[in-house]
């Protein structure tokens, strides 16, 4: 179990650096010009050619890259005008346009998204398991076809209009804006209220539907026949039994659906205008911003390889059938 | 190459006196992943481990075994659904083991396969016409022409209602169902076939109706069988020969009476005995029972020496030593066994005239 | 495997055990009717089943896919939704009316009184709780005992059962288990309340058959020892002749003939009886053809009309006008052979089967 963990983790290393290396690649021989929007538009070309040095924009492309995989493991030093500054590791350089170490912009950013999908989680997987397994249990009835329903009504309507409709009209509950968790937990909460109803309301539908596809799938199995006849409550038979094995599907899905979820937040961000990973990747990518979108990049790779580690181990304590090595 | 070879219709190269069908040392180990602490070490399950074993022109082998022994593997292995590991699939004289798709191509004409599943074997979207008429088409048997008229026969020769060739799988029962495997399978007019346990399936008044219905074809169209069950009576019922098979290999094989009322090999004697015998409450004395302890072990790593020793009664020292070879212990029936005897009473009691 | 002892060739006798007619029975159905309403009509499960099976018996439960023999034996455990199934009669266990009993009731009387095992062991078991888990739940159900009672009882279970090392096989996965052990595990559990009915749906069925031949004899040791009534449902004749005391042949929802198992295989008097003798190759003798029966079971949404056996029965022409398409029989009891009785038409059954079935036989 150890070394399977060690082996997938040195796999995803790999993997974000591949995908390190090629987002560098593409953003390379794309036609931007990094050293022209900081120089600004009274620019010189000795100031140019200054800022390109300081940038290490003048070296070639690989020896850019060894220099960025440098600074993010020992750190890296940058001079600008004789003065010299050290960026610790791990080291993802500074801001064009805003002068910051990436770093310190990723540390802030990173929070709101994470609470705002992980929310959001919660509020979609609680109402969407919950209703799936009820619906599963009255199939047929009226109850499953309104379920059924309005999971599909809500689902046909695309994310951003709904998050739209609600930004607009949704103005009895509270501002959303972001606060620390750590500075005012009741702040934090509710200011992005907001966002997770959003988020969990539109995909409960989905959920919704995996959980009473899987709940019916497993209400039928034999074993369930054989937990009715040991004459346990129903309850129990139910909950126990069936949603149990119900739910590792739906795991699967969610452990998916998740990462992207993290990677797609952008559009919850900007309609509730909540600072995160994806509002700060959006703006870098208008200003040729290169290492902030370096280093998101960097984070939405981690982050998805993660999940997926993530999700294959949860499984084995889900189903204890599956065994990693 | 120095025996005179002629082709047949399908352009299999023929040889006067090779046997239709003869398995050496064939053996099929598929690949596993080990759980090994540093080392993944691969293991490998030995679903099928030398197995030698010769079918011919007209004659009826059957494969009985218990669920793992290998007999369903065997059954891809002479068909090529899948490619063994180690030995050689002589089919009359040609190894078919290692051909390609494309070499391969008149041997399926020859060797077809029936399947256990009558409802996941047939393709749901395709009517029976088609299942039937893809056969003949794939091996240019007959001419747009004739199809129709060559299906409708194929039907009528199962059993089925030629009217029927345009419905769907769905709308036949199980044994129907089995009917239209076999009506493909004698489409290519095969020379064998390999049936996987194709009555297991199905209800115990609609087996005996199939069994017949293949019974009939075998003796009309002198069609050899290669017939694998678990079923002992179904497998005497039908087969000239029998060969039994425990953990990948052939424990015993001979003429089917002979191997019936005197089994050499421990474990033929064990499985004979533990059949539910209806006989008893028809006034036949109660037989001698051998009850096997414990589970067939693991084919990933088998017993040494001889496979069955792990559950034999008559078990010694030599047995963890030695494997014993497949050696004749009577007239035409061989038996892996160093102790090889039959019972001293039949295990089958007679029912009395 | 190095705890257990290879046995050598033992001889079995096993002889039924006499009939008393005055012995009370345990679980008692009568007139039961189970449909399911669907959209394409009412399918008639089982129709107007009625038999009594005294502790310490065995009764098989014999037929064919859609006989009704499952549905029949799932309504005595009370399993059947109320809200897709229709049941009507009566069944009686222990004394106490199934049809009709509460929820609450019905989960107190399952497991307790009546246990089940069902056909497939690998896929009755819950792969995601271990073996132990699982007979602790069925005991705790029933119990108001302690977890670790519970493991001690689920340990003792698994040891009586014939499970090696049950210390570490308590708390093993059933995908850990062999299906021979999966079963024996599912016995375990269905017997660790002490229940007084014991259904066995096809136990073997999934089995192989030296693994069969270990899981009937357990079953047979068990019953002695417990002294439960068991209802094996099965289609296998030969399992039927080594474990049965008395046999119950269903054919599409009527039961058609029922009495002690010595007589019932030694002289059927139903023509699908006969049938079913006659599908099955014999080990002994020279091969015979077999004489299947003709067609295929019916519909449950239209069982035919008459005796539902006619339109596959090939005597139905001896009997004397229509009788066999428009009056369905009765099951009647015989005067001269006490306990058996047939639902057939037809007359002198005992000559015809002497004549003309027997020779057939092998």
């Amino acid at each position: 179990m150890l070394l399977y963990i060690l082996r997938r983790v040195v796999s995803a290393i790999s993997v974000v650096v591949v995908t390190l290396v090629a987002s560098f690649a593409l953003f390379f021989l794309a036609p931007t010009d990094p050293a022209g929007v900081i120089c600004g538009p009274r620019c010189t070309p000795e100031r140019l050619a200054d800022i390109e040095a300081s940038l290490d924009l003048d070296k070639p492309a690989v020896q850019q890259i060894g220099l960025y995989m440098k600074g993010l493991v020992v750190g890296r030093d940058y001079t600008a005008g004789g003065v010299t500054t050290h960026c610790p590791a791990p080291c993802m350089g500074y801001s064009y346009t805003l002068g910051q170490p990436v770093t310190k912009l990723l540390a802030q950013a990173i929070p709101v998204t994470i609470s705002i999908v992980i929310g959001g989680a919660v509020v979609y997987l609680t109402i969407g398991i919950m209703a799936g397994t009820i619906a599963a249990q009255h199939r047929g009835t009226t109850l499953d076809r309104i379920t059924v329903g309005s999971t599909l009504i809500i689902a046909s309507f695309p994310y951003f209009v709904f998050a739209l409709l609600v930004a607009l009209y949704a103005t009895f509950l509270p501002e959303s804006q972001y606060t620390p968790f750590l500075e005012d937990p009741i702040a934090w909460a509710s200011g992005l209220l907001t966002a997770w109803l959003c988020v969990g309301v539109t995909n409960a539908a989905s959920y919704t539907r995996y959980s009473r596809a899987s709940m019916i799938e497993s209400l039928g199995q034999d074993f369930v026949r054989t937990a009715r006849s040991k004459g346990i409550t129903r309850r129990r038979v139910v909950y126990r039994h069936g949603l149990r094995a119900a739910l590792t599907p739906v795991a699967t899905i969610f452990g998916i659906d998740l990462a992207f979820q993290l990677t797609g937040a952008i559009f919850t961000e900007s309609i509730f205008g909540l600072p995160g990973i994806g509002l700060l990747t959006l703006r870098a990518f208008g200003q040729y911003d290169l290492p902030v979108l370096m280093g998101g990049v960097l984070v939405g790779s981690a982050v998805l390889v993660t999940m997926n580690l993530v999700v294959d181990i949860l499984y084995t304590f889900l189903d204890p059938r599956v065994r990693l090595g | 190459m120095s025996i005179a070879t002629e082709t047949s219709g399908s352009g299999v190269p023929q040889r006067a006196d090779a046997p239709l069908l003869q398995l050496e040392n064939l053996a099929m180990h598929f690949k596993t992943s080990g759980d090994g602490l540093l080392f993944r070490g691969t293991k490998w399950v030995q679903a099928v481990d030398g197995v030698n074993l010769t079918v011919h022109a007209g004659e009826t082998l059957g494969l009985v075994g218990e669920s793992g022994c290998g007999k369903s593997t065997t059954a891809r292995l002479i068909t090529r659904l899948l490619e063994p590991t180690a030995g050689k699939i002589l089919y009359q004289g040609n190894d078919i083991a290692h051909l390609n798709e494309r070499k391969m191509r008149p041997f399926r004409r020859e060797i077809q396969l029936i399947f256990q599943d009558p409802f996941s074997s047939l393709n749901p979207r395709h009517t029976v016409g088609t299942i039937v008429g893809t056969a003949l088409r794939t091996h240019g048997m007959v001419d747009k022409h004739g199809e129709l008229r060559r299906v409708q026969e194929l039907l009528e020769m199962v059993g089925l209602n030629p009217e029927h060739y345009n419905r769907y799988p769905h709308e036949f029962s199980g044994g129907q169902r089995q009917r239209i495997g076999i009506a493909r399978a004698l489409a290519t007019q095969p020379k064998i076939i390999v049936a996987d346990e194709p009555v297991s399936a199905l209800d115990v008044s609609i087996q005996a109706q199939v069994m017949n219905l293949l019974e009939n074809l075998r003796k009309e169209l002198g069609i050899a069988f290669v017939f694998i069950a678990h079923d002992l009576g179904v497998v005497r019922h039908f087969c000239d020969r029998v060969a039994v098979i425990y953990l990948g290999r052939v424990v015993e094989e001979g003429p089917r009476d002979s191997l019936y009322q005197k089994p050499q090999h421990p474990y033929t004697q064990a499985l004979l005995s533990a059949v539910p015998d209806i006989g008893v409450v028809r006034g036949v004395p109660p037989k001698s029972r051998i009850r096997l302890v414990g589970d067939v072990p693991s084919p990933v790593d088998p017993p040494s020496g001889c496979r069955f020793r792990t559950r034999c009664w008559k078990a010694q020292d030599i047995c963890a030593q030695v494997d014993p070879p497949l050696d004749l212990k009577a007239p035409n029936q061989r038996a892996a066994c160093h102790f090889a005897e039959p019972p001293a009473e039949p295990i089958v009691a007679e029912v009395p005239a | 495997m190095s705890d257990q002892t290879i046995r050598a060739p033992q001889t079995v006798t096993r002889t039924a055990r006499p009939r008393d007619e005055n012995e009370e029975p345990y679980l008692e159905v009568t007139d039961l009717q189970v449909q399911f309403p669907t959209a394409d009509g009412m399918v008639q499960a089982v129709q107007g089943l009625s038999y009594r099976l005294p502790l310490r018996r065995t009764l098989a439960i014999v037929g064919e896919s859609g006989s009704g023999k499952s549905v029949s034996s799932m309504a005595v455990m009370g399993l059947h939704d109320t809200k897709t199934a229709r049941i009507s009669g009566s069944i009686k266990v222990g004394g106490r009316e199934i049809v009709g009993m509460s929820e609450k009731d019905l989960e107190e009387f399952r497991g307790a009184d009546a246990a089940m095992i069902f056909q497939d062991p690998q896929s009755s078991l819950h792969p995601y709780f271990t073996i132990g888990d699982q007979i602790m739940e069925s005991y705790r159900a029933h119990h108001n005992v302690s977890k670790r009672k519970a493991k001690d009882r689920a340990i003792e279970m698994l040891d009586r059962v014939g499970i090696p090392n049950p210390q570490r096989r308590v708390s093993q996965f059933p995908h850990e288990f062999s299906g021979g052990m999966r079963q024996r595990a599912m016995i375990a559990m269905a017997l660790v309340n002490d229940p007084k009915l014991l259904i066995a749906d096809e136990p073997t069925t999934a089995l192989d058959v030296t693994v069969q031949a270990q899981i009937l004899d357990l079953i047979a040791d068990l019953q002695r020892d417990f002294g439960s009534a068991v209802v094996f449902i099965t289609h296998d004749l030969g399992v039927v002749a080594e474990i049965a005391d008395d046999i119950l042949v269903m054919y599409a929802g009527n039961a058609v003939e029922h009495g002690p198992v010595d007589k019932i295989l030694g002289r059927p008097l139903h023509p699908y009886s006969w049938g079913l003798m006659e599908s099955i190759p014999a080990l002994t003798g020279e091969p015979q053809p077999l004489h299947p029966i003709p067609g295929a079971p019916p519909s449950l949404l239209a069982v035919p009309s008459g005796c539902p056996f006619h339109p596959r029965c090939e005597f139905k022409d001896r009997v004397a006008g229509d009788l066999c398409r428009t009056l369905k029989p009765e099951l009647i009891p015989r005067t001269i052979d006490q306990g058996r009785a047939s639902r057939c038409h037809l007359k002198e059954p005992d000559r015809v089967f002497d004549t003309e079935i027997l020779p057939r036989l092998p």
